[in-house]
């Protein structure tokens, strides 16, 4: 599905990834754990082209994605969502997901012109009902006209990851999506990632919090200081020596 | 019915909403810019290349100042994609002069003084029709696809990019058509002015274009229309002060600025 080899990203003197693999199987929900500054941002920045890499590939399906442009990328089948809520905060929560499609509608400023008043037809009709669709799903549906800064941390959260799904994705990048959630909310959102994968997409997710990552993951990486120490399911990975030491200090 | 005095002064309310209108286009995909006068300048000279001395019908020959600002336009809007905000305005405002000191000294339309014997071409429902056209365009774009694409943009160029905006495409196409709309504006006042010098299209024509659009406020596409009414009607009716007619007009702005900071036409005063 997703393939990094041997990724590296360099700041000026500082290493965020130094020879990063890892490989993402279809079908499966696969998490990214590790302290913080482990680099874990930085590898979806460089995946979703956000930042170009230093060193290493990336590919999607068999295709070489490296360095391409984050509209090209989203155009390619990778979606994500952000660590800091990036919404449209002055649109509406459906026409944030609206915009979500842009990677999957054509109409330009030609089309703009000369669709019809009053009544939507065709592309953006499909598009309204689609973003509806995705509004429940994530279960905001009740807050579809509510502008993206109005709503409660954890809704944004939703709205983010309804807004990626919007292009269709095959692999979806969920950047925290825990954040700031009470253990009641974390459990819908370990529903919602159950549906998201039965619907045949693929999930990538960075996330602190263990026991989500331990409930909802086929395979968990262990990111540390831009190296992987440890890759596998997460009742392995828990056991892992290396890994106890790169959260608990190196004599625990 | 209206005198001649009135009739002209709604004909520059009609072409100061046409080049708002138009500047409101970038500025709404995040683009601040301060060289509207000189889009308004080529268009002007070519408008007027194309009827005066080509003979062409008004309106072909606004199509083709309009399309000669569209290419200025798009060839700006290239360097313009990797910068924002106060350096944008910089770099606008450069553009500004190079075009009005190009035509400065360009002897075949004239050099420093001008073009003039411009049949009088413009009427009062053409520039209407004009702005009207262009306000029923960005209504038109605002619930598109296009349109939400421009307000992602606005609000977040990295969130957009993710959900496959290609911000390379959608920016330069805002200064492009940007450009137009005040290409066509520039044709029109020449018709309406009946001579044209660089002059004309200096940093205060840019900085006009600007203000009206700030007055108006950028939360609607009314607001550049407001805007527009304030900026050239106000000035007329202050004319009973006499020489104080513009410092009054001043501090009025001065007064609307500390009132309504973002704009006459926006309902929430930004947080103090």
């Amino acid at each position: 599905m997703l393939r990094v080899d041997r990724l590296a990203k360099r700041f000026g003197g500082y290493q965020a990834l130094a020879g990063v693999d890892l490989a993402v199987e279809p079908g499966s929900v696969h998490a990214v754990i590790g302290p913080n500054g482990a680099g874990k941002t930085t590898l979806f920045n460089v995946i979703t082209g956000i930042l170009p890499p230093t060193e290493g590939d990336v590919s999607l399906e068999g295709r070489d994605i490296t360095g391409w442009r984050a509209d090209r990328v989203t155009r390619a089948g990778i979606a994500r969502t952000f660590q800091q809520v990036r919404l449209f905060r002055g649109m509406s929560a459906l026409e944030n997901v609206m915009v979500g499609r842009h990677a999957r509608t054509r109409s330009g400023f030609g089309a703009a012109l000369i669709r019809p008043p009053f009544h939507e037809r065709g592309e953006e009709a499909e598009t309204r009902r689609r973003a509806r669709e995705l509004l429940e799903l994530v279960g905001l549906g009740a807050r579809a006209q509510t502008s993206g800064g109005d709503l409660t941390l954890v809704e944004q959260r939703r709205l983010e990851v309804a807004r990626a799904l919007a292009s269709d994705p095959r692999l979806l990048l969920l950047d925290e999506p825990a954040g700031g959630m009470n253990p009641v909310e974390v459990e819908d959102l370990n529903q919602l990632i159950r549906k998201i994968r039965e619907t045949g997409v693929t999930v990538l997710l960075v996330e602190h919090h263990m026991r989500l990552v331990m409930r909802v993951s086929d395979v968990v990486t262990v990111l540390d200081a831009g190296r992987v120490i440890a890759t596998g399911s997460p009742d392995i990975v828990r056991r892992d020596p290396r890994v106890i030491a790169a959260y608990l200090g190196r004599d625990a | 019915m209206l005198d001649s005095y009135g009739e002209s002064v709604l004909v520059f309310l009609g072409i100061n909403m046409v080049l708002a209108l138009s500047l409101y286009l970038p500025i709404s995909a995040g683009q601040l810019s301060l060289g509207h006068g000189g889009f308004m300048a080529i268009g002007a000279y070519v408008t007027v290349i194309c009827t005066t001395w080509l003979g062409w019908p008004l309106v072909a020959g606004l199509a083709g100042g309009g399309l000669a600002a569209a290419l200025a336009g798009a060839v700006v809007g290239f360097p313009a994609l990797r910068i924002k905000g106060i350096y944008l305005i910089i770099l606008t405002m450069g553009f500004g002069e190079i075009v009005r000191i190009f035509f400065l000294n360009f002897e075949p339309t004239g050099g420093a003084s001008g073009i003039g014997g411009i049949r009088h071409l413009t009427t009062l429902p053409l520039v209407m029709g004009v702005a009207a056209l262009m306000l029923l365009c960005l209504m038109r774009f605002r619930g598109a696809r296009i349109g939400r694409a421009l307000r992602a943009v606005q609000e977040d160029e990295v969130a957009a990019e993710a959900m496959g905006v290609n911000l390379t495409r959608v920016k330069v196409a805002a200064f492009a058509l940007g450009a137009l709309g005040a290409g066509i504006g520039g044709g029109l006042y020449a018709h309406q002015a009946l001579f044209i010098d660089p002059g004309q299209f200096g940093f205060f024509r840019s900085a006009e274009i600007f203000l009206i659009v700030v007055l108006g406020g950028l939360g609607t596409y009314w607001g550049p229309v407001v805007g527009a009414a304030v900026v050239t009607l106000l000035p007329e009716m202050l004319r009973f002060v006499q020489d104080w007619r513009m410092t009054v007009f001043g501090s009025l702005l001065v007064l609307c600025a500390v009132l309504r900071p973002a704009g006459l036409l926006s309902g929430r005063r930004p947080a103090a």
